[in-house]
């Protein structure tokens, strides 16, 4: 079947892919397309629709998003068709002026601290709780499977919904965690309108939504690690936690670092559990970087430019982070 | 909820004392009861009568009643949100799994000029934030026609939801041997054959898992909904929801009773495929 090698000339999907393009970028002798293309047309037919419709919808975007985010475009100055009138676009192109403003300002730096903080202690949390659960009901336990849909639940509501129901809970007046903590004697705590408190509670909401994915994930995990090896180093005297950071960490290693990942992409990217719970405050103290750059688009004065700013920022964070962790894990061997 | 092995030491593997199972057991139901209790609550709720939900306490088995359901249903436009949102969602279920597979099995199967720039396409537009695309795309659904159209809607959901999608499919597709593949070639069968009949059905695991996220990826989403579906008659259950408990007015008794009508297809689609959810996570995630 179609295994040969990429020793193709690079073709316009190739680049429009991105990286990496230098693998398939040698040879070219114009029969070589030809080869190419009916040595792989099946392959590229069945990735196109994906292809096409990423390109123009991330793709373009993406490219716009970064044009407008060295322009000083606002909702005041962009193009628009009003009935028949039409109004032309007067937004000038500005060079990396947005970009400075926003990285000499406090803000940026305070909003990036907090969603570091947020996604570091959230991953964290998601990561330990979902690996304790996930070792308990590895063991043979009456009701396992029953343990396993309930703890699996939140997962299925959609996280909308999940946001709301925390809504509810956490309201001063007549939320049920109130109602427990004056039941218990203690004073009623108004949750979202403090900024510590209010911090507290998203990332207790983003925890319970979280947990059940790498608790799946890290369960499946450890039904793959072979159980004589757990025989073999019980006999060798292995203590528990010799046999936990031995045996289980390493064994899970593959799939920790794709979750780990992912998560923390999902984290850092949260939007409803802030947008909906919290709107981002009180004042702006649990804005994250999405949703405030989602705030500049979209609310006031639609500020397209610095939103794109911000959007632009985020994605090189985030671009840098997964290199970084590539990286690392590349050093340790891994091959990913 | 403690990561603490519970096992004494002397014992032989996979037997406990009673001690370590009351541990055990003790540490699950608190750890259940912790991710049960908000759907509880909401459907606890959901069942008081009208302005029930202003106070915290336990009255429903005095007087439970459909009072909220009734206005939810009869006297707000919830309806047709839910029929936009049922829409959406299934479309973008529908094409999702059938657009990842393909692409997963062509990037599990074919080496081929631009794989590994399709992986990387793959894996980095999983990181794209909302936040930059939104507005391009805001304008480009404009420039289309496409804005308050939930064919516009549901291909930026696909935006979403294929990627990671691809990427599992993949990851479960390699570990379906290739012998299997060539089976089918020999008897005949053209590629696109041998993946529709014979590595398809092989995939069930992973087909449900994809489905799966390709569902909640649409039904849940807020961000793109919110501001491409602005008419009142397009609006999806995410955008219409917010109404129920604005800022000047919030009535907890509609967002409970259309929350739980929301989580039922959900939790349906949910119970439906979670049995294959870690057959299928686990291969797409010990194997990429």
């Amino acid at each position: 079947m179609a295994t040969s090698t990429g020793r193709v000339p690079s073709t316009a999907r190739d680049r429009a892919a991105g990286a990496d393009g230098a693998r398939g970028r040698r040879g070219g002798e114009p029969g070589r397309v030809r080869l190419a293309l009916t040595r792989h047309w099946y392959a590229w037919a069945m990735i196109a629709p994906v292809i096409v419709v990423t390109c123009v919808l991330v793709g373009w975007p993406l490219a716009r998003g970064v044009y407008l985010s060295l322009t000083d475009a606002t909702e005041a100055n962009v193009g628009r068709t009003i009935g028949v009138n039409v109004i032309p676009a007067t937004y000038e192109f500005v060079g990396l002026d947005n970009y400075l403003s926003i990285l000499s300002s406090g803000l940026f730096w305070e909003r990036l601290g907090w969603t570091v903080l947020w996604t570091a202690v959230c991953v964290g949390l998601h990561y330990g709780l979902g690996l304790g659960l996930a070792m308990l009901l590895h063991r043979k336990v009456r009701g396992r499977s029953v343990y396993r849909v309930l703890l699996i639940l939140p997962w299925a509501i959609p996280g909308f919904v999940s946001a709301f129901i925390w809504r509810y809970l956490f309201n001063s007046d007549y939320g049920v965690i109130n109602a427990m903590l004056k039941a218990a004697g203690l004073g009623a705590v108004g949750w979202l309108d403090d900024p510590t408190t209010a911090k507290i509670a998203v990332i207790a909401v983003n925890v319970w939504l979280g947990v059940p994915f790498m608790m799946v994930a890290l369960l499946g995990g450890l039904q793959s690690i072979p159980g004589e090896l757990y025989e073999a180093a019980e006999v060798d005297g292995a203590t528990p936690w010799q046999r936990f950071r031995h045996i289980t960490l390493p064994g899970l290693r593959s799939v920790s670092s794709t979750v780990v990942l992912l998560g923390t992409i999902w984290t850092f990217n949260q939007f409803p559990v802030i947008y909906l719970i919290t709107k981002g405050g009180p004042g702006s103290s649990t804005e994250i970087l999405v949703t405030y750059a989602f705030r500049e688009a979209f609310t006031g004065v639609r500020n397209y430019s610095g939103s794109a700013t911000w959007g632009v920022l985020i994605l090189a964070l985030l671009v840098v982070l997964a290199t970084v962790y590539r990286r690392a894990l590349r050093r340790q061997g891994e091959v990913w | 909820m403690s990561t603490v092995a519970t096992t004494p030491k002397a014992r032989p593997r996979g037997e406990r004392g009673p001690l370590a199972s009351i541990l055990l057991h003790a540490t699950l139901v608190a750890a259940t009861l912790i991710s049960i209790f908000p759907v509880v609550w909401l459907v606890l709720t959901s069942l008081k009568p009208r302005d029930g939900w202003l106070s915290s306490e336990l009255e429903i088995f005095n007087r439970p009643s459909l009072d909220n359901y009734a206005r939810v249903l009869g006297e707000t436009a919830f309806p047709t949100w839910l029929l936009n949102s049922v829409l959406a969602a299934a479309l973008t279920t529908v094409l999702g799994v059938f657009v990842a597979s393909t692409t997963g099995y062509a990037i599990s199967r074919f080496r081929f000029p631009g794989h590994r720039g399709v992986m990387w396409l793959l894996l980095v537009t999983q990181m794209f934030p909302v936040a930059i695309l939104i507005v391009p795309l805001y304008n480009l659904m404009a420039g289309l026609g496409l804005l308050n159209q939930i064919p516009g809607l549901v291909v930026a959901y696909l935006t979403v939801a294929v990627p990671f999608c691809a990427w599992m499919m993949k990851s479960y597709f390699d570990t379906i041997p290739r012998e299997i593949d060539q089976a089918g070639m020999v008897d005949g069968l053209t590629p696109f054959g041998t993946f529709w009949r014979v590595v398809l059905p092989l995939a069930r695991p992973s087909l449900a898992v994809t489905a799966f996220y390709s569902f909640m990826t649409a039904w849940g989403e807020v961000a793109y909904a919110t501001v491409f579906m602005s008419q009142e008659e397009k609006r999806t259950l995410g955008v219409g929801l917010q109404q129920f408990v604005g800022q000047h007015w919030s009535d907890w008794g509609l967002l409970t009773a259309s929350a739980v009508l929301i989580a039922i297809p959900a939790a349906i689609v949910f119970l439906l495929v979670q049995r294959h959810l870690v057959t299928g996570l686990t291969a797409g995630a010990t194997k990429s």
